[in-house]
C-alpha cells in the first residue's frame, strides 16, 4: 500500500511540532525518516497512528483520502505502529498481547486461547518470527519483545509498518536480525517507515529518505548516493564538528580504581561479574556497549546508589566501596546521572534549589541545619550564568528547562565541585546538538585539569570523541580495553556485539 | 502556516523540543518578564479556586438541604445561624477558634507529609494514641506546678503520636509498604487499642464500667486564654501551640536543610538518592513529625476541651485534617486558614443545628464538596468559565519525541 | 535460533530487576520471621494457653442446631492433650520454616499455623463449657458477605487502575439508598436502588479520576466522608422524623433443598440469604469475567499499562468507566447487606469499617477474587469469633480480635511473609499525551 502525506499540521501550546508536512511512501519500500530529537518524528506517528489529530493536512492511503479519530481507525487502515518503548503488558503471555484489542472469542465473550495460540503461531511461522506464544513478556529479551511487537501489529494485517527508533535498545546482533525481519516484510508487501536519528542505518535499509528538522521536511536522499555528512549536516542544519579538540595530558596518578566488582540481581544471577579497570588523573575513560549490559549498574555500584556484593571502588587509595553516595559525593566523586529527568534533577523544584541538590548540606549552604538563602542564590547565580544555562533564571522551576539546558544545568551542579572525579553517565542522551558541543567541551576542560573522568555512553561517536582509552562491556563484564588512537568504530562495534573473536580477527 | 512566536514557544511550553528552543536567540531580558507573568498568572488562578470551592460547595449543600425537604427560607436562615455561630460574636470565635485548634495541628501532620510524598490517612490513630499518653500523664502525675506537668503531657502526647507515626514510616522506609494501607488499617488498631485501653486499671475512672478515663488534673489542662473575660469561652492556649506549630513547621519546611530534604524526596525520591539524601531517614523522620503533630491535636483536645479519654476521641478531626491540608495548598499559613474556615464551619455547624434543625452532619458533606473542588480545579475552572495557563503546561508532557 | 529459544526464559531485561532489591536475601528473612512467628505461636500456647486449661476436662463443640434434619452429635475434645499436641505441631512447622528455609510452601505452612493456633484459643476458651461450631462457621459466612463484596468491588476497580478507598462510603450509601427504596417498594427494588447507589458513587469515583485526574485516594477519601456525612444528615434530618422510611422488610434465608440439609455445611453455604448467595455468584462471575473474557484482558490490560491499550484501539476511558460501575454497583449490592439484607433499619456509620476490612482482604487476596473471598472468609471468622467469644466472656478482649484483620493486612502489605503485586498502573491517571 502506498502512503501518503498531505500538508500535515499540527500545532502544541506554544509549538508546532508538525509544519506542513507532505511525504510518500512508495508501496513496498521503506522509508526512513530521520531527524534529531524534537524534529516532530513522533508527533507524526502519533497523528499516523491515530493518538493525535492532526490541525490540518491529509492522509491518504493508495490515493484515497483516510481520517483518523482514534488508534481503532489507522489500525483499520492497516498501518500498524511498533513504538520504541514497546506496547506490551509484561505480565500477559505473548499471545494474549498478540490477540488484546483483536481477541478471538467463543460466545458470552470468552477469549478462545486455542485459537489465539494459532494465530501467533501461524504468523510467526510465515514470517520466520520465531517466539514462544505461552511465555510471560517479562521473562523474555528485548530482541524478542520487538518480535512480539512486530507479531502484534501483523496480526492485525498492518500493511504499512511504522517503527520508532527501533534498534535503540537491541544489541549490534539483533541489529542486524531486525534487519533481516525488515527485507522480509518488504519482501512480502509490506510499506515501512523507519524512524531514526541512526543515520547509518537510514543508509542501509532505506529505499528513501526524508529529513525532518523543527517540524518541517528539510529534504530527501537518496541512499545509494548519499553521505553520513550529507545527512547530518540536512538533520542539524549546519556542518557538525565531530571532533573536540584536546591537548594530550600525561598519564597521571591512578585515581579512581574499581576492583573485582560484582553485583547479582534478586535472582543471584550475576549483573556485574568482576569489573576491574581504573581511571587516571587527566584522562577520560570511556565505557562503550550497548544498551542494558551493564552500565547502569556499574556507575550505580561505583557511585554508592546499590550495594555491591563484593569487590571494591576506591577514591585516591580511599575505600569508598559500599559507601553511600552522600560518602562518595563528600571524598569526591561528581555523577551527572544518565536518567535526566527521573534522576538528576527535581522538576518541580527551582534551578536554584537544584543546583544545590547535593551539597545543600554543607557550608556555605546550610549552616547549623538552616539555609543560607542569600549564598545559595549568589552561586546558583554564577552558575547560570557560567554553564549558559537559558533562560538564566534562578527561580524558573526545573521543568521548564529544555533538554540541553536542564542537562547544562546538572553538569553545572556536578562541575562546579572541585573534586577528583567526575562520572558522566550517557552525558547527551537526547538533546539539542548546541549543548552537546558545549558538555563535551566542559568534559574535556575537567580533563585538562587533570580529573579522572568516566564516561559511560551508547553513543560511539561519542566515546571516540572524547575518550582516551575505551572500555567495552557486554553481558555484564569488561570484554575489552582499547586505546582510542589505536582502534577503530567497527572494531568497538563488534565487540560490543560480544564478537571478540571476530574483533580479534582484524 | 506562520512559525510559532518566539516568546510563547520559549515560556509557556516547558517541554518544547530543545533544538528549536536553542536557535530562536531572544534577549535574555524578555524570557525573565514573560516567565516572571506566567508564574505569578498561575498563582492568583490558584488563589481564586479556594473560595470559589467554598462558595461552590455552599451552594450543592444548601441544594441538598433543600432536597431533604427543608424550605428555601429556612436553609438561608440555616445557613445565616451557621454565619452568626462562627464569628456572630465573642463566644462564637471562640468556638471557632476552639475547633480550629485541632484542625491546624492535624492539617500540618497532613501537609507535612505530602511535601514529603507521603499520604498520611492516619491522624485520627494518632490522634488517639497520642491523646491517651497526653491523658495519662495527665491525671497520672500529681502535685506538679503546670509550668511542668503541663509541658509533660504535652510532650507525652507528642511521643505518643510520633510512635504511632512511626510505624508506617518504618515499615514504608524499610520495607515499601504503602503508607497509605498501613495508616488507614493503624486508625483501627488505634481504635480498638483505645477502647480496651479504656477498660482497663490504669485508664478506667473508678466506679465506672462504661470506657471513660480519669479526668486529668488541673495542672495538665491547656489554660483558656479568655477564661478571664467569661468563664465559658472554650478557647485555649492549644490555639497558640498551634499556631507556633505552623511557624515552626514552614520554617522546617522552607527555610532548614532538613526541610529542603523533605520537600526534595517528596518531589522526587529518586533524585533526592541520587543527591545523596536518605530516602528511609526522610521517611521515618517526616513520619514521626506528622505523627507527633497529629498526636499534638489529640492532646490538645484532651487537656484543652475534654478533660478525658473517651472512645474515639479524635472524632474525626483526624480525617478533617486531609481536607485542611488539601484546602491550605499543605502550605503551613494556608493550612492555619483552612482550618480557621473549617473550624468556623464546625462551631457554625453547632449553632445551626441547635438553633434552625438542621443538622451538624451537613458540614461534613460541605466539607467533602470542598476537597472535590480544591483536588479538581477544573471542575472550579469549567463551572466558573475561569481561563488559566495552569492545564496548557501538563499537556504537553512528554510529548518531545 | 533454537539455542536462543532455549535462552527464551531465563533472561530477563536487566532493568526490571532492579526494582525489588535482593530478593534472595528478603526470602530468606521471609522465612525467618516467618518460623518466628510460629515459635512466637508456640511459645504462647505453652507458656500461656496450657497452663490456664490444668485443670480442666473437655470442651464440647454443637456441630447441629435442634431443627437441622440431620443431627450430629457434639465433639468432646479433651483439651490438655490437644494442646499439647497442636503446640508440637506448631513445633515442627517452625522449625520447617526456620531450618529448611523452605520457600515453596511458606505461605501454606504460615496459615495452617495461624488456623492451629486459632484452634488453640478456642479449645482454651471452650474448656468444661460448651460452644455452637455450626452456628459459628454460620455466622461466619454472614460476616463474610459484606467484606468479600467490598473486596470484589475494590478489584474491579483496581484491576482496571482506578484505586478505591471508598468502598466504605460506597457500601454506606447504597445501605442508605436501599432501605430507604426497600421501605417504600419493597426489598427487590431497595435492592436495585442500592446496587444503582453504588453504581452512582462509582460514577463520582471514575468521573473524577479519569476525566480530572485527581489523585484517587484524595477522591477515595472525600467519597468516605461525603457518604458518611450525607447519609447522617438525611437519617437525622428525614429518616428520624419519619421512621418509615427506615423500616425495610428484610431477604430471608432460603434453604436450598437437600444441599441445605447437610451436616454444618449445609447451614454454612445453602441456607442463607439472596444477598449471601449472590455473594457466591458474584465471585464467580467476577473470576470468570476477569480471567476467560475478551472483557477481562483489555480491563487487566488498562490496569497494567493503558498506553497499550490506547494504542490498540482499546478505549481506556470506556474501559475504566466500565469497570468502575461495575465495582459500584458490587459494593452497592454490599451495601444493601447492612440494611435489607439483616437488620432492615439504617443507623449512622453502621458499616462500621467493613469496606476497609475488604480493602484488606483485596490485598490479601492479592487482586484476586477468589484470593479475596478467602481472606473475606478469614476475616468474617475473625468477627464471629469476637461475637462468640464475647458471649463465653474469656479473658481475651475482643478487641484484639476485632484488630486481626487490620494487622495481617499490615504484615501482608509489608511484605514480611511475602509480597503481593498490585496491577502495575493502578492508581495512575491515564492521559494520552505520554
Amino acid at each position: 500500500m502506498e502512503l501518503e502525506l498531505r500538508g500535515i499540521t499540527k500545532r502544541f501550546p506554544g509549538v508546532l511540532a508538525n509544519d506542513d508536512i507532505t511525504l510518500t511512501v512508495r508501496s513496498g519500500t521503506v522509508l526512513a525518516l530521520i531527524g534529531e530529537n524534537g524534529a516532530g518524528k513522533s508527533t507524526l506517528m502519533n497523528i499516523l497512528s491515530g493518538r493525535y489529530q492532526a490541525d490540518s493536512g491529509q492522509i491518504l492511503i493508495d490515493g484515497e483520502i483516510r481520517s483518523f479519530d482514534g488508534p481503532g481507525d489507522s489500525i483499520a487502515a492497516g498501518i500498524g505502529m511498533v513504538y520504541q518503548h514497546f506496547m506490551l503488558v509484561p505480565v500477559f503471555t505473548v499471545a494474549e498481547n498478540v490477540v488484546l484489542g483483536v481477541e478471538p472469542t467463543k460466545p458470552l465473550g470468552v477469549l478462545d486461547k486455542r485459537v489465539a495460540r494459532e494465530q501467533v503461531m501461524d504468523i510467526s511461522e510465515r514470517y520466520g518470527l520465531v517466539v514462544d506464544p505461552d511465555a510471560l513478556i517479562e521473562t523474555l529479551p528485548v530482541g524478542i519483545q520487538q518480535r512480539v511487537e512486530i507479531l502484534k501489529v501483523l496480526r492485525r494485517g498492518a500493511k504499512i509498518l511504522v517503527f520508532d527508533e527501533p534498534t535503540a535498545v537491541l544489541t549490534p546482533q539483533e541489529v542486524t536480525e531486525f534487519f533481516g525481519i525488515v527485507a522480509e516484510l518488504k519482501a512480502r508487501g509490506s510499506t515501512i517507515i523507519f524512524i531514526t536519528h541512526k543515520l547509518k542505518e537510514a543508509l542501509a535499509i532505506a529505499d528513501d529518505i526524508t529529513v525532518l528538522r523543527g517540524g518541517k521536511v528539510v529534504g530527501t536522499a537518496d541512499p545509494k548516493v548519499a553521505s553520513v555528512e550529507e545527512l547530518a549536516a540536512m538533520m542539524v542544519g549546519r556542518d557538525i564538528a565531530t571532533k573536540v579538540v584536546k591537548e594530550t595530558v600525561g598519564g597521571g596518578e591512578k585515581v579512581l580504581v574499581v576492583e573485582n566488582l560484582t553485583l547479582t540481581d534478586d535472582f543471584e544471577r550475576p549483573l556485574l561479574k568482576s569489573v576491574s579497570f581504573e581511571v587516571r588523573a587527566g584522562e577520560i575513560v570511556g565505557i562503550a556497549g550497548v544498551q542494558g549490559n551493564g552500565q547502569t549498574e556499574l556507575v550505580e555500584a561505583i557511585t554508592g546508589v546499590l550495594p555491591v556484593s563484593s569487590g571494591g571502588v576506591y577514591i585516591n587509595g580511599e575505600n569508598v566501596t559500599n559507601d553511600s553516595p552522600r560518602e562518595h559525593h563528600s571524598i569526591g566523586m561528581a555523577h551527572v546521572p544518565e536518567d535526566r529527568t527521573h534522576v538528576g534533577m527535581v522538576g518541580s523544584f527551582s534551578v536554584r534549589e537544584n543546583l544545590i541538590l547535593d551539597s545543600y548540606y554543607s557550608p556555605p549552604f546550610s549552616r547549623r541545619g538552616r539555609l543560607n538563602g542569600a549564598s545559595i542564590s549568589d552561586f546558583a547565580t554564577e552558575l547560570v550564568e557560567r554553564f549558559d544555562v537559558r533562560p538564566p533564571l534562578i527561580d524558573n522551576l526545573a521543568s521548564a528547562l529544555s533538554g540541553g539546558n536542564a542537562q547544562k544545568m546538572i553538569v553545572a551542579r556536578e562541575f562546579s565541585r572541585d573534586v577528583p572525579v567526575v562520572i558522566c553517565a550517557q552525558p547527551t542522551r537526547g538533546i539539542d546538538v548546541g549543548s552537546i558541543e558545549y558538555i563535551h567541551e566542559q568534559i574535556v576542560r575537567k580533563r585538562n585539569d587533570g580529573k579522572a573522568i568516566l564516561i559511560v555512553s551508547t553513543e560511539l561517536d561519542e566515546i571516540f570523541s572524547l575518550a582516551d582509552r575505551i572500555l567495552v562491556m557486554y553481558n555484564g563484564a569488561i570484554i575489552a580495553e582499547r586505546v582510542t588512537t589505536e582502534t577503530t568504530p567497527i572494531e568497538i562495534g563488534l565487540l560490543m556485539a560480544g564478537r571478540a573473536a571476530e574483533a580479534g580477527a582484524r | 502556516m506562520t512559525p510559532p512566536s518566539p516568546v510563547d514557544e520559549q515560556v509557556v511550553d516547558p517541554h518544547v523540543s530543545p533544538s528549536s528552543r536553542e536557535r530562536s536567540r531572544f534577549p535574555r531580558g524578555l524570557h525573565s518578564v514573560v516567565a516572571r507573568l506566567r508564574l505569578g498568572m498561575n498563582r492568583r488562578s490558584s488563589l481564586v479556586v479556594p473560595p470559589l470551592a467554598l462558595l461552590s460547595a455552599l451552594i450543592v449543600g444548601a441544594v441538598i438541604v433543600m432536597l431533604a425537604g427543608v424550605g428555601l427560607g429556612e436553609t438561608l436562615s440555616a445557613y445565616r445561624a451557621m454565619l452568626d455561630g462562627s464569628v456572630g460574636s465573642v463566644r462564637a470565635i471562640s468556638e471557632t477558634l476552639t475547633a480550629a485548634t485541632p484542625l491546624i495541628l492535624a492539617g500540618l501532620s497532613v501537609a507535612l507529609a505530602f511535601r514529603a510524598g507521603l499520604f498520611n490517612i492516619g491522624g485520627e490513630g494518632q490522634m488517639l494514641i497520642g491523646g491517651m499518653f497526653g491523658v495519662l500523664i495527665g491525671f497520672s502525675l500529681t502535685g506538679l506546678p503546670i509550668f511542668i506537668h503541663l509541658p509533660l503531657a504535652i510532650l507525652a502526647g507528642c511521643i505518643g503520636g510520633a510512635l504511632w507515626g512511626l510505624i508506617p514510616g518504618l515499615l514504608k522506609a524499610r520495607t515499601g509498604a504503602h503508607e497509605v494501607i498501613v495508616t488507614i488499617m493503624l486508625n483501627f488498631i488505634a481504635l480498638r487499642l483505645v477502647d480496651y485501653g479504656l477498660k482497663t486499671s490504669l485508664f478506667q475512672r473508678e466506679g465506672r464500667s462504661d470506657p471513660i478515663s480519669k479526668n486529668i488534673e488541673a495542672t495538665a489542662e491547656l489554660p483558656q486564654l479568655l477564661g478571664w473575660l467569661d468563664s465559658s469561652l472554650r478557647v485555649h492556649l492549644g490555639l497558640v501551640v498551634g499556631l507556633v506549630a505552623a511557624g515552626l513547621i514552614h520554617w522546617l519546611l522552607f527555610r532548614s536543610t532538613m526541610g529542603f530534604e523533605f520537600r526534595a524526596v517528596g518531589a522526587n525520591s529518586t533524585a533526592a538518592r541520587y543527591a545523596g539524601m536518605s530516602i528511609s531517614r526522610a521517611y521515618i523522620l517526616v513520619m514521626m513529625l506528622s505523627g507527633a503533630l497529629a498526636g499534638l491535636a489529640g492532646t490538645g483536645q484532651v487537656l484543652g476541651v475534654l478533660d478525658r479519654a473517651s472512645p474515639g476521641f479524635s472524632a474525626g478531626i483526624g480525617f478533617d485534617g486531609i481536607a485542611v491540608a488539601l484546602l491550605g495548598k499543605s502550605n503551613p499559613w494556608g493550612v492555619v486558614a483552612a482550618a480557621l474556615l473549617f473550624g468556623g464551619l464546625r462551631a457554625g455547624g453547632q449553632e445551626m443545628q441547635v438553633s434552625t434543625g438542621v443538622g451538624i452532619d451537613l458540614i461534613a458533606v460541605i466539607q467533602a464538596l470542598i476537597i472535590i473542588f480544591v483536588a479538581a480545579p477544573a471542575v472550579i475552572r469549567a463551572l466558573y468559565r475561569l481561563k488559566t495557563t495552569a492545564e496548557a503546561t501538563r499537556i504537553s508532557r512528554g510529548w518531545n519525541s | 535460533m533454537s539455542e536462543e529459544s532455549a535462552s527464551i526464559r531465563k533472561k530477563r531485561p536487566a532493568n526490571r530487576e532492579r526494582h525489588s532489591p535482593v530478593m534472595k536475601k528478603s526470602q530468606i528473612r521471609q522465612a525467618r520471621i516467618s518460623g518466628s512467628i510460629i515459635f512466637g505461636l508456640m511459645a504462647v500456647t505453652l507458656l500461656f494457653f496450657i497452663p490456664a486449661v490444668a485443670d480442666t476436662g473437655k470442651a464440647t463443640f454443637r456441630l447441629s442446631t435442634p431443627d437441622d434434619r440431620v443431627q450430629l452429635d457434639p465433639l468432646r475434645i479433651p483439651v490438655t492433650g490437644s494442646l499439647w499436641l497442636l503446640a508440637a505441631v506448631l513445633a515442627f512447622l517452625g522449625s520447617l520454616q526456620l531450618f529448611r528455609k523452605s520457600q515453596s510452601r511458606r505461605t501454606v505452612i504460615l496459615g495452617l499455623s495461624f488456623s492451629i493456633f486459632v484452634l488453640v484459643i478456642m479449645l482454651w476458651a471452650t474448656a468444661d463449657r460448651e460452644f455452637s461450631l455450626v452456628s459459628m462457621l454460620d455466622a461466619t459466612v454472614t460476616n463474610t458477605t459484606p467484606i468479600a463484596l467490598g473486596a470484589l468491588s475494590g478489584i474491579l476497580c483496581e484491576r482496571a487502575g482506578i484505586v478505591n478507598i471508598g468502598i466504605e462510603g460506597m457500601l454506606l450509601s447504597s445501605a442508605f439508598s436501599g432501605v430507604v427504596l426497600g421501605s417504600l417498594y419493597g426489598g427487590w427494588i431497595g435492592l436495585l436502588g442500592a446496587v444503582a447507589t453504588g453504581g452512582l458513587v462509582a460514577l463520582l469515583l471514575a468521573v473524577l479520576a479519569v476525566h480530572f485526574h485527581v489523585d484517587q485516594i484524595i477522591i477515595g477519601v472525600v467519597i468516605n466522608i461525603l457518604a458518611l456525612g450525607l447519609t447522617s444528615f438525611l437519617t437525622a434530618q428525614v429518616l428520624v422524623q419519619r421512621p418509615q422510611l427506615n423500616d425495610a422488610p428484610i431477604f430471608r434465608s432460603q434453604k436450598i433443598p437437600l444441599l441445605g440439609d447437610i451436616p454444618i455445611l449445609g447451614p454454612m453455604f445453602f441456607d442463607q440469604t439472596v444477598i449471601v448467595y449472590g455473594t457466591f455468584v458474584l465471585v464467580a462471575v467476577v473470576t470468570f469475567f476477569l480471567f476467560r473474557t475478551r472483557w477481562g484482558l483489555r480491563t487487566r490490560a488498562v490496569g497494567e499499562n493503558p498506553a497499550v491499550a490506547d494504542t490498540l484501539g482499546v478505549s481506556v476511558v470506556k474501559v475504566r468507566y466500565l469497570a468502575v460501575l461495575y465495582g459500584g454497583m458490587v459494593g452497592g449490592f454490599g451495601g444493601a447487606w447492612f440494611t435489607i439484607g439483616t437488620v432492615g433499619r439504617f443507623d449512622e456509620g453502621m458499616t462500621g469499617g467493613r469496606g476497609f476490612i475488604g480493602l484488606a482482604a483485596m490485598i490479601f487476596g492479592a487482586w484476586n477474587p477468589v484470593g479475596a473471598f478467602l481472606a473475606a472468609l478469614v476475616f468474617g471468622f475473625f468477627d464471629s469469633l469476637r461475637q462468640k467469644f464475647g458471649l463465653l466472656d474469656t479473658p481475651i478482649p475482643t478487641e484484639f480480635l476485632a484488630m486481626a484483620p487490620y494487622l495481617v493486612t499490615i504484615i501482608v502489605v509489608a511484605g514480611l511473609i511475602g509480597r503481593v503485586r498490585p496491577p502495575a498502573a493502578d492508581g495512575q491517571p491515564y492521559q494520552k499525551e505520554q
